[in-house]
């Protein structure tokens, strides 16, 4: 039987299992078994690439915040500018506008004046008034002081805000002229096409004009810097052009010489900095008097409109406060609950219907948690809105499942024999589940308890319905004054418009990330240092 | 003064501990095993009593005289509130206390001075009330502790039985809160269908809270019931969960079937972490990334093949939404895939399938009830999630179903009505709590659902 099926197998090429169908068939089936291998490779990887694109998007962009330019001034810090009686009084902010009003003294105008002071952030100020409080000394001479650049001209120096192109040097060129507007000659007509390829605007009689909408030439000079506005080829070779005076030439140019061209490839129309600026950062950065820091105000300052000053430390010290009241309510609470229900209580009623909450509780919508908040503890209970007693409440009853279920399962996992020893030599069921059980149990609670801190706190939804989104500059001294928190502090910054914050928000989300990391890190070193097989 | 009260009694109770002590061990002259309790039994014992009721009755009192006060100065003050709505009321409360107690006060006058000076006498007689009655209580509790204290008293059944109450306690506390939730939701969402029709709102088409018309002097005028409908808002919901559900559903799936069936110990030993990562990582980041990156990115897409994508749409919300749910499907599916037994996979394998078709048709059946009920659940989580949403997703209620432009979604119109200094009384807010309990029965009923689909159909093996 066997024999005659094994002998005719090969010979017949249209076999069930052995013909070119079959192996048509097989080698299908195998494709399809690839295909489906790689299909969950391929999920796997994509879950892996969104991770990957998250946190390089974020790092990417968090990393300019932790560095803040800062300019260094001359500030006459005399008896006329600064009372030594009460120095309080002084303006503080007018002294520093003077002393960079000092490194620039062709600027005059109200409007470029305005433009000048607007390089240094407003809290220049008190920047300069804390330095004084704390070195009175100071006062009576004139010192370098290092004050915070503005948002702007900060990201401008970091490369954010405008595209620089490649300076090129040009040989021969003529400067005639006086006052804001001055003729230019040029040997060659090469500046022509360069000038057609920024997007200059072809004008009357084969004129070139470069607007707000192109990219900007600013040509170095004598000393001085001129922006081309104008080109126009001559007959004779070379070209000729207009230009604004941004920064006043130190010599007048009769016969040609070399100059520098610097292009800023964003239009000006585009960008947040007008090229007079661009010119007198560029100026204050040749001189060296531009330092890049480690942006110590954003890890101790508290919240602030303005993005140069803006920090972090109110938030982190709201987030500790809130996660104090959360752990404070919610540890013991939540152990005493586990230990009820997994070591005193009979199977009744009452039990199962206590579990069937506590596992719906671990599935209501936090922003549900929210609206408790809301309505019992501000509106019933009276107490204060935007207080980190109030948000750890809510988030203690948000994270109540979560250490409750994971506490359960660590106290499950004691084996009888234990309690059973316990009980053997006498001790009574308390004291074998408190001086036996949970001390074994404990490592496992801990880890679920870091586990439920970890959600809570990255969470922000509730804390937005019970008002701790508010904007509070003061670094929170209690548990009932204001406050807010780390999560809620990057939704505020997300929302504002100007750009310097969309770094400050990055930066907050990774230090919110670090201490989630940190928090895990020790949930996971607990977990494999004592945890135990029985 | 409160405070040094309590952290009097607190340590009353630490004295009263070693005072109990000693005080058991000296009762039977150093012979502790003539003792029925531990002396330190005898400690805790005396602790309790002492110290207990009066932290109790500081804390009865912490919680109930706020509104104690409030009453007798709305009483004393009858004549000049009459006129006041619910609002005003609670602002003129409001400054009064700031005044009396300190804080900013909004706009002081002479009607708040001296409500301020009832408050303040108020608080005075109330602080003296309860730090005698706390003296009364810890004196009387010592002394009857401590004349309790003998050889044969059972101070470990009082401690233990104490203890057990205390356990009991806190295990109800699950059950209160969901009573809590419960009764906000429902007490705010009556007082709200008391004005706008529950047909409206469950039926309405037409959703812009914003443009309610409430009266001058706080009481609520006519209010256009015609604003509330929900369905714009159930109908974005249900958008975003849709487009969330079609990313996360198959790769959290497919990561699931391919980590436990496919997946070498190395690999696994890395993927797992990144999946756990994905599932850390607080809402309010996704909402960043939603806002920041992909609804752009889907903008440019968008532009350059020639659609008009809107800045805000369901698709970026819905598809970060989706890659936040990922881990969340992939851990769940993965406990009820491996839960089906190894022996229906060997049988399988012995008919001749490969490891495919064995996933396919037989792991994937019998596991069916549980991927279900996984799938509820993320369903559930979708809904109510509501940071990415509130970054990414629109305000206005637009009802569509076209994914490129900007829906909004129930958790989004809650943190949008009761975000800002609103006053707790419109139809607005109480609007976001007729919402909350809609979004609360949803996401009950997906879990109860879910729960409901696993003990039915689930297959007993063993």
């Amino acid at each position: 039987m066997t024999d005659t099926t094994l002998s005719t197998g090969p010979a017949s090429p249209d076999g069930l299992h052995t013909g070119d169908a079959a192996k048509m068939r097989l080698r299908a089936r195998y494709a399809a078994e690839a295909r489906f291998k790689w299909l969950g490779a391929g999920a796997v990887a994509l879950a892996g690439f969104f991770l990957l694109l998250l946190l390089s998007t974020i790092v990417t962009k968090a990393l300019p915040a932790f560095q803040q330019h800062y300019v260094m001034l001359e500030v006459d810090l005399s008896a006329d500018k600064i009372d030594p009686a009460d120095p309080r009084a002084a303006n503080f902010l007018g002294l520093v506008h003077d002393g960079l009003g000092n490194e620039f003294p062709q600027v005059s105008g109200r409007q470029e004046r305005r433009l000048l002071r607007g390089l240094v952030s407003t809290g220049a100020g008190v920047v300069l008034r804390e330095e004084i409080e704390a070195d009175p000394a100071m006062l009576g001479g004139t010192h370098r002081i290092a004050v915070p650049l503005d948002d702007f001209a900060d990201l401008y120096l970091k490369g954010l805000l405008a595209k620089s192109g490649p300076s090129q040097r040009i040989a021969d060129v003529r400067v005639s002229g006086a006052g804001d507007e001055v003729a230019l000659g040029f040997a060659d007509d090469a500046i022509m096409a360069m000038a057609r390829g920024a997007g200059a605007v072809e004008g009357e009689g084969g004129g070139l004009r470069l607007t707000s909408g192109s990219q900007s030439f600013l040509l170095r000079i004598a000393g001085g810097t001129v922006k081309i506005t104008e080109l126009s080829s001559r007959e004779a070779g070379g070209a000729v052009g207009k230009g604004t005076v941004l920064e006043l030439l130190e010599r007048s140019v009769e016969t040609p010489a070399d100059a520098t061209l610097r292009t800023i490839e964003t239009a000006e129309a585009d960008r947040k900095i007008t090229d007079r600026e661009i010119v007198w950062l560029d100026r204050l950065a040749g001189a060296g008097k531009i330092e890049n820091r480690w942006n110590t105000l954003f890890f101790f300052t508290g919240a602030s409109r303005e993005p140069e000053l803006a920090g972090i430390w109110g938030a982190v010290v709201g987030s500790a406060l809130t996660m104090v009241v959360t752990l404070a309510l919610s540890f013991p609470i939540g152990v005493a609950a586990a230990i009820y229900l997994e070591e005193f209580a009979t199977r009744n009623r009452l039990t199962n219907l206590i579990e069937v909450n506590i596992n719906n509780l671990a599935a209501v919508p936090s922003i549900v948690f929210g609206l408790l908040g809301l309505a019992v503890f501000l509106n019933w209970f009276s107490l204060p809105r935007s207080a980190p007693l109030v948000g750890g409440m809510v988030l203690a009853l948000m994270t109540l499942p979560t250490i409750i279920i994971a506490a359960r399962a660590a106290l499950r996992a004691v084996p009888p024999s234990i309690r059973e020893a316990a009980l053997g030599i006498g001790a009574s069921k308390v004291q074998t589940v408190f001086h036996h059980v949970l001390p074994l149990a404990m490592p496992g609670i801990m880890t679920g308890t870091i586990i439920g801190m970890a959600q809570a706190l990255g969470e922000t939804a509730p804390l937005l319905m019970i008002g701790m989104v508010a904007f509070i500059v003061d670094i929170p001294g209690g548990f009932t004054d204001a406050a807010t928190v780390l999560p809620v502090q990057i939704f505020m910054w997300a929302d504002f418009p100007e750009p310097a914050f969309q770094q400050k928000t990055s930066a907050a989300i990774l230090i919110l990330l670090g201490f989630l990391v940190i928090m895990n890190a020790i949930a996971v070193v607990l977990r494999k240092r004592f945890e135990r097989r029985w | 003064m409160v405070n040094y009260l309590v952290l009097l009694m607190v340590a009353l109770a630490v004295a009263a501990y070693f005072v109990g002590r000693s005080r058991a061990v000296a009762s039977v002259g150093g012979e502790v095993s003539r003792l029925h309790s531990l002396p330190g039994q005898h400690g805790l014992f005396l602790a309790m009593i002492a110290a207990g009721p009066a932290l109790l009755a500081v804390l009865i009192w912490r919680i109930a005289t706020p509104g104690i006060e409030d009453s007798i100065v709305q009483a004393r003050f009858a004549a000049e509130l009459a006129e006041f709505g619910v609002p005003q009321l609670q602002a003129f409360l409001r400054d009064a206390r700031a005044i009396a107690f300190g804080g900013i006060v909004s706009f002081p006058d002479e009607t708040k001075e001296a409500a301020a000076v009832v408050f303040r006498s108020l608080h005075q007689t109330s602080i003296g009330l309860i730090t005698a009655l706390a003296l009364i209580l810890a004196a009387g509790g010592s002394l009857f502790g401590y004349s309790r204290i003998a050889p044969a008293y059972r101070a470990r059944h009082v401690v233990e039985r104490v203890v057990k109450w205390f356990l009991i306690l806190c295990s109800m506390i699950a059950i209160l809160t969901t009573i809590g939730i419960v009764l906000s939701l429902i007490f705010e969402s009556i007082l709200f269908f008391s004005e706008i029709p529950i047909f409206n709102f469950l039926f309405g088409l037409h959703w812009s809270p914003q443009s309610a018309f409430t009266g001058a002097g706080g009481e609520v005028g006519d209010v256009n019931t015609e604003i509330f409908g929900a369905v714009p808002l159930l109908a974005g919901t249900l958008l975003i969960t849709f487009i969330a559900m079609l990313i996360a559903a198959p790769v959290g799936l497919m990561a699931a079937i391919y980590l436990s069936d496919y997946a070498t110990q190395r690999v696994r030993a890395v993927a797992k972490p990144v999946l756990e990562i994905l599932a850390g990582i607080p809402t309010v980041v996704y909402g960043f990334f939603a806002a920041l990156t992909v609804a752009p990115f889907f903008r440019g897409v968008g532009e350059s093949i020639g659609l008009d994508v809107a800045s805000e749409s369901a698709l970026a919300a819905g598809v970060v939404m989706g890659i936040m749910i990922i881990p969340f499907v992939s851990s769940l599916s993965d406990d009820v895939i491996n839960a089906v037994p190894q022996s229906l996979r060997d049988g399988s394998a012995g008919l001749g399938a490969t490891r495919s078709e064995t996933i396919r048709r037989v792991v994937l059946p019998a596991a069916l009830p549980g991927i279900v009920s996984a799938l509820l659940l993320a369903v559930s989580r979708a809904v109510g999630e509501t940071m990415i949403v509130v970054m990414a997703a629109g305000l206005a209620a637009n009802l569509t179903f076209n994914p490129l432009e900007a829906v909004t979604t129930v958790t989004v119109q809650i943190v949008t009505l009761l975000v800002g200094d609103q006053e707790f009384d419109s139809a607005k807010t109480r609007a976001a709590f007729a919402l909350g309990l809609l979004l609360f029965v949803i996401t009950l009923a997906l879990n109860v659902i879910a729960l409901r689909v696993v003990q039915k159909y689930r297959e007993q093996y063993d």
